[in-house]
Formats: C-alpha cells, structure tokens, sequence
C-alpha cells in the first residue's frame, strides 16, 4: 500500500468553555477514500476545519504533515495552494452566477482584471464533464438541483487542482439517485489519483466506497479500521461510534406506566413532509408516533433523519411543504396549520436552535418568558409588568437561571441559562404536550443535569414529553420509549428495557440501499 | 470541565437579595440600567448640552417663551411621524412614503374644505380615514405579499407624491376654514382671573404633574406589593423632584406666552399612549418580537403578518395627522408640503435608539431624536446659519449619533 499522504497528530482544539478535540490523530494514505466516523458532535467537523485553515494555525495544538512537510495553514487560501480542499455540507456556491462564474470564483481566468470568458467557458465545460455533468456553463446555479450542486462544488475542487477533496456529510441533503451519482465519482477521482477524506454517518456508503474509517467520539480518534477487512462489520464500527461510559447522571426516574387504555395525549399518523424548495424529496416519509401523558418518548436519529423537520412541520407547518397526515390530541383529531393553533391545543415545541428560533436575544429575561403566553399576564391587551415581572422570577429561581435580574438581555447569557429561559417560556405557556428538540445541546454537564430534572418534572406533572436526541445515553438515561428515525422514515420503536446504545445506532444507521 | 461545574454549583444566595450588600449592587444595577440604556440617557445628555450651548450662544433667545412655543409648533409633524417610523423601524421596516403622504393629506384636506366646503370636523376624520386607508395598501403588500418595505414605501413615496400634484394641479391652495388653522397654529383658549400667565396652561400643566407623581407612587406601591426590588425612597424623591422640575419649567415657560399650543396637547397625548402601548400592551411586545428575531416570535405564536400589517396602517394614520397639522401651520396646501419629512422621522427615530436590524426603540426615545433635530435647527435659525450648513450639521450629527452608539457596543463587547 502507498504511504501516507496526510498525517494529523495528536490534535486538540479548545474553544472558550469546551474542549471540542482533545486528541486526535489521523493518517491518510495516498489514494484511498478515508471516511471519518462519529455521532453528532464528536468533533467531526471541527477537525476537518483545523486541517483546512478555517481554524489557522496557532488556534489548536498538534502538528499537520501533509506530503511529508509540516503545513501551517494560516487560512483556507494556504491550504487550497497545497492542494486541499473542503466541500462544506452547506454548499458555498453564489445561486445568481453561472456554474462558470461559480467554478472560478476567486480564481479567475483573467489577464489584469480582465475576465477571458472563452478560456473560462471552455475550461468549465471540460471540469463539468469530468464530474459527469453536462450542464451549459453558464447555467445559473439557482436552476440546478441539489444534487448538481455538490458535482458543481467538486468540478470548482478540481480547478484548483486538488490533491485532498474533503466531503463533509456529502449525501445528506441528496436524494438516492444522486447520492449513487456522487459516490461513483468519488471512487472515478481515487483511479485519477485523488484521495478523499468523507465525513458520514451512512455505514452503507461507507462499507460502498471507502478503504479505511477512523471512528471519533468526545473529540477524541478511537480506532481506525480497515473497512475491506471482513472482521469489519457494521456492528464493529457502530460498537465503537457508542462505546463510551456512561459518564452522564440522570435523575432517579420510575418511569410512569402510562394508562395503556387511554388514548394517546399526541398520536401522528402516517405523517409526510416534503422538502421546501426540493420538492420532490420527501424528508419526512409516513412517520407514526404517539406519546402518552406522564410518557417521555425519545426520537433518535442522526443529522439529516428528519427528527427536526417533523416536530417543526407538525407544530403550525413551521417546515416544509405538503406537510400531510393527522394529528391526533387526546383521541381527537386537531388542526395544527398555523402555531397559534397548535399552542390552543395545548402543543409547544423547544426548539434545538435557541439563538435563531427560540429566543429575542436583545430582549430582557422576562419579555422572552412571557412572549408565548402574554395573555396570562396580560388584561384586555394590557401587560401588567409586576405580574410578568413576577412571573419570571418564580422561573428565575425555580429553574436557576443564573442571571443578576430578569432584566438582563438573553444574550448575554450562557447556553445552558438561554436553554432555561427557553424552557420556562413554554412551560409557562402551560402546555399537554412538550416536544423537546436537543434541549441539551452545547450545555455544559452541569446545566444539562438540572435540565433532565426539569423534564423528569414535568413527566411527573402529567405532561407527555417527546425528547429529541443525538445523544444515545441521555435517551436512554431518560425515556420510557424510544423510536429511531434515519432518512425521513421510522426504522424502529424500543421500549425503556429493551433498548442499548448498539441497537438504538443500529436502526439509525440503517439507510435504504444506496442504488447503483 | 468538570471541576467547573462543581465549582458553580454551590453557588451563593442569588444576588440583591442579601441586605448589606443592597446598597452597592443598587448602585450597579442603576448603572446597569443606564448602560443599557446609553443611546437614550447619552441622547438625552447631548439633548441637554445642545439647549444649553444654543441658549449661550443666542444669549437665551433660544428660552424665550415665544421661542419654545415656536418650536414645539415647528417640529410637531415630525415629532408626530417619528413616532409611526419608530414602530415601523422596531418591527423591522422602514416607510420612506410619510413625507409624500402628509402632503397628499394636506391636499386632500384642501379639495375638501376649500374646493368642497366640507365642515372641517367631518374633514378631519376623512383625512384621517385616507390616511389609514394608503397605510392598510402598503402594509398589505408588505406584511402577506412579502414584498420589502423599502420597495413598496418607494413606490408610496412616488405615487403619494405625484397623486399630490394632480389634486392640486400644481396649485398651492388654501386658505383652510379658522377651525382647522388651529390644529396647527392654535393656543388652548384662556379663561379666568387676569393673572401674568396662562390659567388653562398652567391648571393643565399642574394636573399633569398630580397624575405623574401619583402614577409613580401607586406603581412604586404595585412593586413592594409584588414584592420587588424598589428604588430605596432618597433616590424616588430625587427622581420625582427631577420629574416635577422638568414638568413645571415647561409649563411655566409655555403659560408666560398665549400658552399650551393645541399640537403641543396633541403631540402629549400620542407620546403617552403610544409609549403605554409600546411599553404594556401585547401588540407593543409583539412588534418588539418580531422586530428582534422573526423566526422566533413565529414560532411563539406571534401573528406576524397581522401586527405589521397594523404597524403600517398606524403609520398612515399618524401620517395624515402629521399632513392635517402641517397644511393647517402654513394656511395652505402645497404641493411640496413635507418634503423629506420622512428622512427627518427616519433620522429622529435613529438618533433616538432606533436599530437598522430592528427590535429596539421606544417612543420617548423618538422624541428625544426629535428635538434634538428640532432645537439644532431652531438655534441655528436663531444664529442665521443658512440652509445649507444646517444640513451639514444635521448630517453629521445623526452620523455622529449613531457612531456613538456603535463605538459603544463594541466596547461593552456585545
């Protein structure tokens, strides 16, 4: 076998408060497709980011040997002139200019600022041709699909003549087709010499196209494998993608036998979702769930399962389009078109961005607890600030925000506090069903411990709980039942006793063959 | 990391409760309260420093009684629309169309009275209702087709305009029937003993006083019953002799000329109750909402689309007011009536704290803005700087204004 092309050692990457990498190595050899394997930030992304430049170097420890030489890429221009270069999973691409344009951006063929449009559009044509596309270039971007898209951002990788292409989750906003399309090239530019580092979590697509993985979990490099090796099961790599100790406390927690007869507090039947401008793409396929009152219900899924669209499309149709299927409340069928309504029926979703969706981050503590509910403060349309006032310091102190008065701006709070006033909101709002997106994401041990009391509470309290989660060992810390989402569909539903990490990652994994 | 945690979570009782410390933490959330506030309180100030040097430099003309009537008379209309363009600016918009629409009211209001000999009440309200009526248009392009405000505002600025003219044919005309003339030039009427001041004025202005102090009391009085932090009694009595003072100068300088101008009463009015509805009542906080985050207020249950369809029929209401005063001040309607009037409403509301991405602002703070346009303008009149500089300096002071507040925020590192 060839030697190494690219070696990564002993990387650790700190950021104000979390240790994202704490050490991780890598080594690549020449001409292989290398995957990186991981749940959910185990730190993934952010190593392919110190290896590109995007964090420079002198941000993290370790040492990177590209070629041989050490490589102190000070941004992504000095590591795209060695030769490497990184497709984000959010495509970089202008939508208004042409596939041309978009190819060259920043790299123009052009003599004193003079752009030579008949080189550029000749040298295009080729670079799409050898990425399968027979596109015009000078096609808008904006009137490609998705799928084009990605090819559109490998042909721009070529140009640059690269040596290392990284596919950071490359498949996951495509559909089976392309997702065919995109491998098949990945394995046609490894003949033509190129080496590839791909990030999934599809253990098909790993097992179809790559030589090599190497699993990270909690920032750290754990084992790399020889993927054609047959003692290389997926069973092996997902056993070491979960493998960690349970280092995580919960509350003490009997699960409530929720009365079986009574009819579901939340039922979803045979709810589908399509993408908003991908219309085509169904991201979430005839999902059934239910959840029953004093019931915490897990959903485990990886990126790009659907979890999030669901929740989001059922709560007021927030997501998507030609959101279908029924919601049932209490037995009863509802409607839930608009957020206002979804709320009447006594619905709330937390959702897993609090800065974007969540919360007015100029605005004070108080305001952003009573927003959702301004009524019960509120007489004939007037709010009286003592009540809300008030209000807010009973969460203040019941949940321990760490905050000086309730008249600090959210902003300025930790994660951990904003994801309390998050939840004081809508448990002010006084809701039958609570669906809680990630509700411990990027909260420090501490926080996240007097968050699962809160829920805990709330299942006491009667409320029925869905608890959307990436991390195994809180679901399984927390819930009475689990269902696992992967692509859009339902793959599996385990009760409290019966479910392991291993079984949970097994169903999430578990992707429709990839067609070929 | 873990060591952290364990280190947080004994934490102390939470601060501002334990008496002995009360005295400094006060003193740090007062100054807590002014950082936060800093584009206000720093307005105010500068507010301050500007009437100061303008009355040294004009030798205290610019205090005349006369002269302070004379300008609360000039800046009604723009005070009157920069209130409408602070809610619009807080939801997240802009209406670069209120100067075009206070002429088109003016010329409406003409066609009726002078052309029509329509009563002039009846008049009033039509204006009004025409006013309202081209905020409802352009807030429903806006909020439920989605288009920018700053596109269909553009195109109100045009049409507005042009629509003008054509009432007018080009014409100023006028003059407008003695009770319309008063909404813009009029005084309250005076009544009583000959005393060397205006009684109503003054009666006026002491209620006024009354029903501040006790509004401050009783919601002083709401706060221990919550049992909230109050402001310790020294620091109350200092803040309501400050109050006092500041209310009873006023009224005195006004009631020692004809008295309180009628657009003066008015103008009070729309400050109190739109700084009531900004402040206390759930539409205000919904324009707060959807303003400082749009996805989040959505998925709150804010009807957003509603509330700034609302925000821009309100700006045309207070815009047709803004028209009704202006035509009534200069006895006619012209058909360049309130040009620019709108970037002046836009200027105040920025000045006054106003942001570009929205969520932030308040009534008062539009007012603030307001004059300190206003008394730039009125002193500089006063020291007969011309036209010309005086833009400059108006220029470069909303520059100046909102730097400030910029340079501010970067250091405070939020």
């Amino acid at each position: 076998m060839a030697g190494p092309v690219l070696e990564m050692r002993s990387i650790v990457k700190t950021f104000p408060g979390v240790k994202a990498l704490s050490d991780v190595s890598l080594t690549v050899r020449q001409g292989e497709v290398h995957a990186i394997c991981g749940e959910n930030g185990a730190g993934k992304s952010t190593l392919m980011k110190v290896l590109s430049g995007v964090h420079p170097h002198g941000t993290y420890e370790g040492d990177i040997l590209f070629e041989g030489e050490v490589c102190e890429f000070k941004d992504i221009r000095a590591s795209e002139q060695h030769g490497i270069v990184i497709i984000h999973q959010e495509l970089a691409l202008v939508p208004f200019l042409s596939l041309a344009e978009n190819i060259f951006l920043g790299n123009e063929h052009a003599s004193r600022g003079i752009i030579n449009w008949n080189d550029t559009l000749r040298h295009a044509t080729e670079l799409l041709r050898r990425v399968g596309l027979d596109d015009h270039p000078e096609t808008r971007v904006a009137d490609i699909g998705v799928g084009k898209q990605q090819l559109v951002e490998i042909a721009k990788a070529l140009s640059k003549k690269v040596k290392l292409l990284i596919l950071d989750e490359p498949t996951a906003a495509l559909n089976d087709e392309d997702s065919g399309k995109l491998l098949d090239l990945i394995l046609e530019l490894k003949n033509q010499g190129i080496t590839s580092i791909i990030i999934s979590h599809k253990l098909n697509e790993i097992r179809r196209v790559a030589d090599s993985v190497t699993i990270i979990r909690d920032g750290r490099s754990i084992e790399t494998l020889d993927v054609k090796a047959p003692e290389t099961t997926e069973d092996r790599i997902i056993s070491g993608m979960v493998g960690r100790d349970l280092d995580h406390r919960f509350p003490e927690r009997t699960p409530h036998d929720a009365e079986v007869d009574a009819a579901p507090a939340l039922e979803i039947r045979n709810w589908t979702v399509h993408h908003p401008i991908d219309q085509q793409r169904k991201v979430v396929d005839d999902v059934s769930i239910n959840v029953r009152r004093g019931e915490i219900v897990g959903i485990a899924g990886l990126m790009g399962a659907g979890r999030t669209e669901l929740a989001m499309s059922v709560f007021g149709r927030t997501y998507g389009r030609h959101a279908g299927g029924t919601v049932l409340k209490d037995g009863k069928e509802i409607r839930t078109k608009t957020v206002a309504e979804a709320i009447g029926h006594g619905i709330a979703y937390v959702t897993e961005d609090r800065k974007h969706y969540g919360l007015n981050l100029i605005d004070t503590i108080n305001r952003n607890i009573s927003l959702t509910a301004l009524g019960k403060v509120a007489k004939r349309g007037v709010v009286d600030e003592h009540e809300e006032r008030q209000v807010a310091e009973r969460y203040r102190k019941s949940m321990n925000i760490k905050a000086p008065t309730v008249f600090e701006p959210v902003g300025k709070l930790s994660g951990g506090n904003q994801q309390k006033v998050v939840l004081s909101k809508w448990i002010f709002a006084g809701p039958d069903v609570l669906i809680l997106d990630e509700p411990t994401r990027g909260i420090d041990v501490g926080a996240k411990y007097e968050i699962y009391t809160v829920i805990d509470k709330l299942a006491a309290e009667g409320k029925a709980v869905v608890f959307i989660s990436s991390e195994l060992p809180e679901l399984l810390g927390m819930c009475d039942r689990i269902y696992t989402m992967a692509a859009g569909r339902l793959t599996g539903e385990f009760p409290r006793a019966e479910a392991t990490q291993e079984s949970l990652m097994r169903q999430m994994t578990k992707d429709k063959e990839v067609t070929r | 990391m873990s060591t952290e945690v364990t280190a947080k979570s004994p934490a102390p009782a939470p601060p501002g409760k334990s008496g002995g410390a009360a005295g400094g933490n006060l003193l740090q959330l007062i100054l807590d309260g002014m950082r936060r506030n800093m584009r206000q309180y720093g307005m105010l100030i500068a507010l301050g420093l500007i009437v100061a040097l303008f009355a040294v430099w004009t030798d205290g003309d610019l205090l005349l009684p006369r002269n302070v009537s004379n300008l609360v008379l000039q800046n009604s209309y723009i005070l009157i629309l920069a209130i409408g363009m602070m809610l619009v600016i807080i939801a997240g918009h802009i209406d670069l169309s209120v100067g075009s629409l206070t002429a088109f009211v003016g010329a409406f209001a003409a066609v009726l009275t002078v052309q029509n000999d329509v009563s002039w009440p009846v008049a009033v309200v039509l204006c009004l209702l025409v006013g309202a009526v081209a905020g409802a248009v352009q807030g429903f392009f806006i909020a439920y087709l989605g288009i920018p405000s700053f596109i269909v505002t553009l195109a109100g600025m045009l049409t507005f305009r042009g629509v003008t003219e054509i009432l007018l044919e080009g014409q100023t005309l006028g003059p407008f029937p003695e009770g319309l003339q008063k909404i813009g030039n009029g005084f309250l009427p005076e009544t009583g003993p000959e005393t060397n001041y205006h009684n109503l004025t003054l009666l006026l202005g002491i209620v006024l006083i009354v029903f501040v102090v006790l509004q401050e009391v009783r919601d002083r009085k709401r706060q221990q019953e919550f049992s909230l932090d109050v402001l310790p009694t020294n620091i109350f009595l200092l803040k309501l002799v400050a109050i006092v003072s500041a209310l009873l100068t006023v009224t005195l300088l006004l009631a020692s000329y004809k008295g309180a101008p009628i657009v003066l009463i008015i103008l009070g009015l729309l400050v109190v109750g739109y700084g009531y509805v900004m402040r206390n009542s759930i539409f205000g906080r919904h324009i707060y909402a959807i303003g400082g985050n749009l996805p989040a207020a959505k998925l709150s249950g804010v009807k957003d689309k509603k509330v700034t369809f609302y925000v821009f029929l309100n700006m045309g209401v207070l815009a047709a007011l803004a028209g009704l005063v202006v035509a009534a001040r200069l006895n006619a309607a012209s058909p360049k009536a309130g040009l620019n009037y709108e970037l002046e409403a836009i200027a105040s509301a920025f000045i006054g704290g106003a942001s570009m991405s929205g969520g932030v602002g308040t009534v008062l703070g539009a007012i603030i803005g307001g004059l300190v346009l206003g008394v730039l303008n009125n002193g500089m009149n006063l020291l007969s700087v011309g036209t010309d500089w005086q833009q400059v300096i108006k220029g470069l002071a909303l520059l100046a204004a909102v730097g400030f507040d910029v340079w501010n925020k970067r250091k405070s590192g939020s």
